[in-house]
C-alpha cells in the first residue's frame, strides 16, 4: 500500500486523531497523529488485515523546539510496506502511551528516547537511563541542554 | 646495558659479573611486562592487530592477562566516556605496583574528535590516572604500538628501585603525620563546637 492508501484508510477508522500527511519528496513521508490516542492506532496498525505491520524498525525521539516529538518506523514482512508516524506532545507534559506490549522492540528504543530526549512513556515496564549513568542530570540530546562542568569530581570541558 | 655486555666475554672475567642488583632486576622487569586484555573503542581493533601474528607484541615479552591483579600495564585503547571512567580508575588501582598505563590514540589522549561536544567524553585519560607513554594516532598504527611498548621497557629499565623505596617510605611517614595533624585539628573543631 501506499502512504496515502494507509492515510485514507486511518482516517475512515480514527477520524480526527489522524492530523496530516506530510510529503517528502527525497526522504519517507510521515503521518502525524494524535499523542493522546497513539496505543491504538499503532495496534490497528499492527493487527488489520491490509496493513499489517510486524515489525518495529525503530522509535526515536526528537526535539523540535516548543514540542519533543516521538517518530515510529513500522514496516511489514509480508507486504513489503512501510510507514512513519510522528507524535508530538508538549515539552511540559511528555506523556505518551508505550507501545512495548505491542512490539518487544519497543523496550529499549522507548529506554533511549527517554534517556536522551525526555520522554516519558507511560506503561513502560521498566523506564530507566539506558545510555547515561543512572545519576545522569538532564536529557542530553535536548536543543537547550547544557553540559555539566563536573561529573563525579571530573571535569567535563576541555 | 653493563650488565649484559660482561656476558660476551666471560672467559676474561672469570665467569664473574660485576653489576648492579638494580639493573638484574630492571632487565627482568622491562622485558617481562604483562598487560590487562582490555579494550575501548576503535582503537582496541588496532591493539588486536598488534596481538595477531603479524605483529606479535608477544616476542617483546608482553602476554595478555584477564585480570588486573596479574597484570603490570594498562592499554587505554579508545574513547573514554565519564560513565567508563570510574570503571577504568577501579581497574588501574587494582593493577599491583609497580604499575604503568599506556594511552593509546587521539581520544585516549585529549578527547580526540569529541573535545568539543562530547558531553559524555573524559578529554584525555591523565585527568583520571597517569600515564607513562603517550601514543598519537587515530587510530595509531600498529608499529606505533611497538615503538610505545619499547618506549615503556625503556622507561622501567631506568628506573631505581631501592632509593625509590627509601624516599617513598619518607615520604609515607610524612603523609601519615600530616593525616593524624589533620584528623587531630578536625576533632578539635568538632569538640569545640560541641
Amino acid at each position: 500500500m501506499t502512504i496515502q492508501e494507509i492515510y485514507d484508510l486511518l482516517k475512515i477508522h480514527f477520524n480526527d486523531d489522524i492530523k496530516e500527511i506530510t510529503d517528502i519528496s527525497n526522504g519517507d513521508s510521515f503521518i502525524t497523529v494524535n499523542p493522546a490516542n497513539i496505543f491504538d492506532i499503532l495496534q490497528f496498525c499492527r493487527d488489520y488485515e491490509t496493513l499489517d505491520f510486524d515489525y518495529l524498525t525503530l522509535i526515536s525521539g526528537m526535539d523540535s523546539g516548543e514540542n519533543l516529538g516521538v517518530v515510529y518506523h513500522l514496516y511489514s514482512m509480508k507486504f513489503k510496506h512501510s510507514i512513519v508516524i510522528k507524535a508530538f506532545v508538549p515539552k511540559e507534559s511528555p506523556n505518551i502511551q508505550s507501545v512495548v506490549y505491542l512490539w518487544r522492540a519497543a523496550d529499549w528504543h522507548e529506554r533511549e528516547a527517554f534517556d536522551l530526549i525526555g520522554v516519558v512513556f507511560d506503561g513502560h515496564p521498566n523506564l530507566i537511563r539506558i545510555l547515561c549513568p543512572y545519576d545522569w542530570e538532564g536529557h542530553p540530546l535536548r536543543k537547550d541542554y547544557v553540559t555539566p562542568q563536573e561529573y563525579h569530581g571530573m571535569k567535563v570541558p576541555y | 646495558m653493563g650488565l649484559l655486555n660482561a656476558l660476551d666475554n666471560p672467559i676474561n672475567a672469570d665467569g664473574i659479573i660485576l653489576g648492579k642488583v638494580e639493573d638484574l632486576f630492571n632487565w627482568g622487569r622491562a622485558k617481562s611486562n604483562w598487560f590487562l586484555q582490555f579494550g575501548l573503542a576503535c582503537c582496541a581493533i588496532e591493539f588486536m592487530a598488534v596481538n595477531a601474528s603479524h605483529f606479535d607484541l608477544m616476542r617483546f615479552g608482553n602476554i595478555p592477562r584477564s585480570s588486573p591483579r596479574q597484570a603490570d600495564y594498562i592499554v587505554i585503547s579508545g574513547t573514554v566516556t565519564l560513565k567508563m571512567a570510574e570503571r577504568i580508575k577501579i581497574l588501574f588501582e587494582q593493577i599491583p605496583e609497580p604499575r604503568y598505563a599506556i594511552s593509546m590514540g587521539s581520544c585516549a589522549n585529549s578527547g580526540g574528535p569529541y573535545w568539543q561536544h562530547g558531553y559524555n567524553v573524559l578529554k584525555g585519560i591523565d585527568r583520571v590516572i597517569p600515564i607513562d607513554v603517550y601514543i598519537p594516532g587515530c587510530p595509531p598504527r600498529p608499529e606505533a604500538f611497538e615503538q610505545a611498548v619499547l618506549k615503556l621497557q625503556e622507561k622501567i629499565s631506568m628506573e631505581e628501585i631501592f632509593k625509590k623505596r627509601e624516599r617513598v617510605a619518607q615520604e609515607d611517614k610524612m603523609l601519615e603525620s600530616m593525616l593524624k595533624a589533620e584528623e587531630n585539628n578536625f576533632i578539635e573543631n568538632v569538640n569545640k563546637h560541641i
